[in-house]
């Protein structure tokens, strides 16, 4: 039985550090071969597009929502303790450092990350990877430096749109439903907000853009099995991703509340 | 030239190959034959590099290819065309830019060079006016010609061809025997061919080697093998139910 339960947490240990060795040879190689001619710019706006511009409009939705209940949530304490003032600072704040950074890296984990799995997951099901290295193309610098590149440059200009339109959502509800006025509320959220503040929220959405890509890109390359195989892959991609994500913006948080207090 | 020594090969623990021998002499065309899950796939995988040898050794050209490094082989894999058995087409690109793959990635060309280029390897193969079409559009036979336009579209000096007739209607079938045997005569292509189609394994061979249980178990001229002794060769190449090759997998049973 203990004997078991040891043999079990031993081949779990051992599938991480597997997993671990792979993804950073991953992100090696792909630093590697970002760097190697020729570059070929229509792949990255390719990719640009597809994570970029056609996650607006689930962005947007997302953020307005996430900035409507926070605005409500916030009111709730702020009318009991009578400073109705505060919220607006409040909603800008959690915005801007946490949620808009997080919600938004964990909407196209989903979207695009997944997509990303399951794309090079069928690809690697139907021998394409190994087409593309019989044509002499190397698959990394074909299929993953693009994806890295557009995701770690297009989750910033998301995150930095998703925090804009949930600010939006807040004034919503305090203007039209709670009765502060227009400029008190937009005043107090710039005030509140310090450059740092935006800047430590996005600086971070460049590391979980790399997350989404390394790990989209690996699940997809690891493919065992068909169909069913690459469902299972882009399964585990999206667990993984959110796990790394939730764990990489405790760090950060830690971290800048230390280097940047 | 290319020469095949001592390979051998096994997935966890399952021995695909079984030290495999074979020479394949330059512009000759070989035929591997053998049955379904024998190895063939394989076989043709470690010629291009795509599956490393657990021991043996490959020699193109007179140049042991076992060890060479990614950018080495981009080299030679510029000179080597593969034909895959499911065909393997870039289902995000169109036919024409599935054909002139190859060529866009390595070699500056202008657009209307790469059409003339693509429209001339797709009339090789009998397609015509099917360049903007995507791969998922097409029949599993035309997506096999496809495949092989974009593997001559380079002018390899050597071909490899993993079932290039299996899943096409006769005429066809026959259409792609023509071109392997045009493109060995004209252009002296060294070609592999990995079959189980024995109508086409005559017509193109200028060697048959038969794989079994991971070896090569017979070689030798069209019409050798077709007179063979052999009893395992014989009941694969007259396609027999009974035989030693059925017998031995009743044993396992
Ligand atoms: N990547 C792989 N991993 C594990 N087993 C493999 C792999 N590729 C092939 N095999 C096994 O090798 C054997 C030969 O396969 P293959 O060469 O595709 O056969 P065929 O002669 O029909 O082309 C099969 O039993 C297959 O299961
Ligand atoms: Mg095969």
């Amino acid at each position: 039985m203990l004997n078991n339960l040891f043999i079990g947490i031993g081949k779990k240990t051992f599938a991480l550090l597997y997993f671990l060795g792979g993804l950073s040879n991953l992100v090696f190689h792909s630093f590697y071969w970002l760097f190697v001619p020729p570059f070929k710019k229509e792949r990255f706006f390719e990719q640009a597009k597809k994570t970029g511009v056609d996650s607006l409009p689930i962005v947007s939705l997302i953020g307005l929502f996430i900035g409507v209940i926070l605005a409500f949530q916030t009111a709730y304490l702020m009318q009991r303790l009578g400073s109705e003032i505060y919220i607006a600072s409040i909603v800008a704040l959690s915005l801007v450092r946490e949620l808009g950074p997080v919600i938004t890296s964990l909407v196209v984990a989903g979207r695009v990350g997944a997509a990303i799995t399951a794309e090079i997951g069928s690809m690697q099901v139907t021998e394409q990877i190994d087409a593309l290295e019989t044509l002499a193309t190397n698959p990394i610098k074909y299929l993953v430096v693009p994806r890295f590149l557009a995701l770690s440059l297009m989750l910033p200009i998301l995150t930095l749109y998703a925090d804009l339109i949930g600010i939006l959502g807040g004034y919503l509800v305090c203007v039209y439903k709670l009765g502060i006025s227009s400029s008190l509320y937009l005043s107090i959220t710039f005030d509140a907000l310090l450059y740092k503040d935006l800047f430590t929220g996005l600086l971070k959405t460049v590391f979980f853009g790399m997350i989404i890509a390394f790990v989209g890109c690996y699940e997809g390359f690891n493919v065992e099995g068909g169909a069913e195989g690459v469902g299972r892959a882009t399964m585990r991609s999206v667990v993984i991703t959110f796990i790394l994500i939730i764990a990489a913006d405790s760090f950060f948080a830690a971290l800048f509340y230390f280097i940047f207090p | 030239m290319l020469e095949i020594i001592n390979l051998n090969k096994s997935f966890n623990e399952h021995k695909v190959l079984d030290n495999v021998n074979l020479k394949i002499e330059r512009g000759s065309t070989c035929v591997i034959i053998g049955r379904s899950g024998c190895g063939k796939s394989v076989l043709l995988k470690h010629i291009v590099g795509l599956l490393k040898p657990d021991s043996g050794k490959i020699f193109i050209d007179s140049k042991d290819v076992t060890n060479l490094d990614e950018k080495e082989w981009d080299k030679l894999r510029m000179r080597i065309g593969l034909v895959f058995q499911g065909g393997a087409l870039f289902d995000s690109l169109t036919v024409g830019e599935n054909v002139t793959f190859g060529l866009m990635e390595h070699q500056r060309m202008s657009s209307k060079e790469l059409l003339e280029r693509a429209e001339e390897a797709l009339s090789l193969v009998g397609l015509c006016g099917i360049e903007n079409l995507m791969p998922s559009e097409l029949s599993g036979g035309m997506k096999k010609r496809v495949a092989l336009a974009r593997a001559i579209c380079t002018k390899p000096e050597i071909i490899l061809y993993d079932e290039p007739t299996t899943g096409v209607d006769p005429i066809t079938a026959d259409g792609i025997n023509e071109l392997i045997k045009t493109l060995h005569d004209k252009l002296k292509v060294t070609s592999v061919v990995v079959t189980h189609d024995m109508k086409s394994a005559y017509k193109i061979a200028d060697k048959i080697a038969m794989l079994y249980q991971g070896k090569i178990i017979a070689e030798g001229k069209p019409e050798n093998i077709q007179n063979t002794q052999h009893p395992v060769v014989h009941q694969f190449i007259n396609g027999l139910a009974k035989g030693p090759i059925t017998e031995a997998l009743e044993c396992f049973k």
